[in-house]
């Protein structure tokens, strides 16, 4: 009995609903309806490039704004007893287990012009602040969305690191900030790497952060496939192409990535 | 320097929990203010269980993550014996394929599957419901299960399996009594992640569910949507309720396991 064969149903699967849908994208995008080849629908992305710009824009100050805030995090809690490591663990990713809709939902009601924050500022005589509907509701909804994502890669590679490097980098007269850029961070290289991943590629394809805490005038990437597809402006073609270009956009950014992994792996 | 990481770990945790907990506490507010607590009331919660749409919606996403975890664990096992028996090339190819849905944005995987079930649902006689829903789901889960059963075969000893049926086991015996057991951890994490991913999924299920079967995730983002309703506020404090008693179940099990490994171990 060859057991290869075991896994025939899964590649059946793999062939049907991975495979041929990836390539069914690239079919629409360099078609139109009758089925001939057009290049139309990718140079008519050109047409959303501040869309595009903005998107990459805010899904990376949100990927930077994770790493700064998860670094030291990760590192606090790698240092922590073992015994209190797991439960600390547990409460940092306790609202990740949320749906993020729900998590997105919480936050219009906070920035919200009738909100907690200008209700508060109202009690202390201060105007309203206009917080929703901008861009930089959208970059808060993303790093609390995915900063989870940033701690959980960051820590399982700084957990891995023996304390007597930092004894031997302190004997050795390193002060604690060059240990920190000469021991730390090229030891915790592979974490930063998935992690950034982790959190850029969901920031740069959201479409519901952006609708919820964006407002109409800060539209992403995603939301401008979602209207191709399920919006008014139905054109899968125009769709496909969007996604098309979408994937070439993280497959530069994960293949620059890699360069920066020793191991040239992406943990995921 | 450590109570100064005392302090930036509980700052961390009160911008992770605060808009959950202000969720929580405005589910028992009596009016629909969402900044203003005017009074105590159960009668969100009321209101939510004598709401036919979110019940039946909460149904829905059961049975279709109960049947796309099952299949997919199934699958995705036998996938992994297969796959770990191939040769090097052809695994690496497979190996490839299974990680996309994983690496690729959740929009992409949910329109590309939407662009396929489009074209069988003009062909064939498929319409958008629960069935094109269990296929997505078991299209994003079976490559996390895949992902954690391999390496239980590639921690196990290669010739215990052929051992067995020395010692005069069939090859399904030594399958079930000897390779079974060694990889069960990772059937069973596969299990709980396919599960718990779809419960949680809105993206993938958005593009394809249609308009008759609902999941919970969809039927939230609906109302969102429309005009305040604090009875999202009651349902998110009854999910971060059950996600805290999962987890601490969770982490009970896993310390007593510990703990039973480790007096298994002082016994030696």
């Amino acid at each position: 009995m060859k057991l290869k064969y075991f896994s025939a149903p899964y590649l059946v699967w793999m062939v049907v609903f991975i495979v041929v849908p990836l390539i069914m994208i690239v079919y629409f995008a360099f078609t139109t309806d009758n089925g001939s080849f057009t290049m139309k629908y990718i140079s008519d992305v050109g047409q959303y490039a501040n869309i595009f710009v903005r998107s990459i824009w805010l899904s990376l100050i949100a990927t930077a704004i994770c790493l700064v805030i998860a670094y030291p995090v990760a590192f606090i809690l790698s240092r922590m007893d073992k015994h209190k490591q797991g439960t600390m663990l547990m409460i940092v990713m306790l609202p990740m287990w949320m749906n993020f809709l729900l998590r997105t939902y919480a936050w219009m009601t906070i920035l919200g012009n009738n909100g907690i924050i200008n209700h508060i500022l109202n009690i202390m005589g201060f105007e309203s602040v206009r917080l929703i509907n901008t861009s930089g509701a959208v970059v808060l909804g993303m790093v609390y969305n995915y900063l989870p994502f940033m701690i959980l890669p960051l820590y399982s590679v700084m957990e891995k690191i023996d304390k007597s490097l930092f004894e031997a980098a302190d004997d050795l007269g390193c002060s604690p900030v060059s240990t920190l850029f000469r021991v730390v961070i090229p030891l915790s290289m592979p974490g930063i790497t998935s992690g950034i991943t982790m959190v850029f590629v969901p920031a740069i394809s959201t479409f519901i952060i952006s609708r919820m805490l964006g407002g109409g005038s800060n539209l992403l990437i995603g939301d401008l496939i979602e209207m191709q597809f399920l919006g008014n402006a139905y054109n899968p073609h125009l769709g496909a192409a969007i996604s098309l270009v979408l994937m070439v956009i993280i497959l530069v950014i994960m293949t620059v990535m890699n360069q920066f992994d020793p191991d040239e792996q992406v943990l995921m | 320097m450590k109570k100064l990481g005392k302090i930036y770990l509980i700052l961390v945790l009160l911008f992770l929990y605060v808009p959950i907990f202000v969720l929580i506490v405005f589910s028992f507010n009596e009016t629909k203010s969402r900044s203003v607590f005017s009074g105590f009331t159960l009668d969100w919660y009321r209101r939510l269980f004598h709401n036919k749409i979110i019940i039946s919606s909460l149904v829905n996403t059961i049975i279709i993550a109960v049947a796309a975890s099952i299949v997919s664990t199934v699958l995705g096992t036998l996938a992994a014996i297969g796959i770990h028996h191939m040769r090097k090339v052809p695994k690496a190819v497979v190996m490839n394929i299974t990680n996309m849905p994983i690496i690729n944005p959740e929009i992409v995987t949910g329109v590309s599957l939407m662009l396929l079930f489009v074209f069988f649902a003009a062909r064939m006689n498929l319409e958008f419901g629960f069935v094109t829903l269990i296929i997505a789901h078991i299209t994003f889960n079976v490559p996390y299960v895949i992902l954690n059963v391999m390496p239980k075969f590639n921690q196990m000893n290669p010739h215990i399996f052929e051992a067995a049926q020395d010692l005069g086991c069939s090859p399904v015996q030594a399958f079930r009594k000897v390779v079974l057991p060694e990889i069960m951890p990772g059937v069973v994490s596969g299990f709980l992640m396919s599960f718990t991913y779809s419960l949680d999924d809105f993206v993938v299920s958005y593009f394809t569910s249609g308009s008759t079967s609902q999941t919970l995730p969809i039927t939230i983002y609906s109302m969102t949507r429309r005009k305040v309703s604090p009875e999202i506020n009651a349902l998110s404090t009854l999910i971060f309720i059950a996600v805290v008693i999962v987890l601490i179940v969770k982490n009970a099990l896993e310390n007593k396991a510990a703990r039973k490994n480790a007096s298994y171990k002082e016994g030696l």
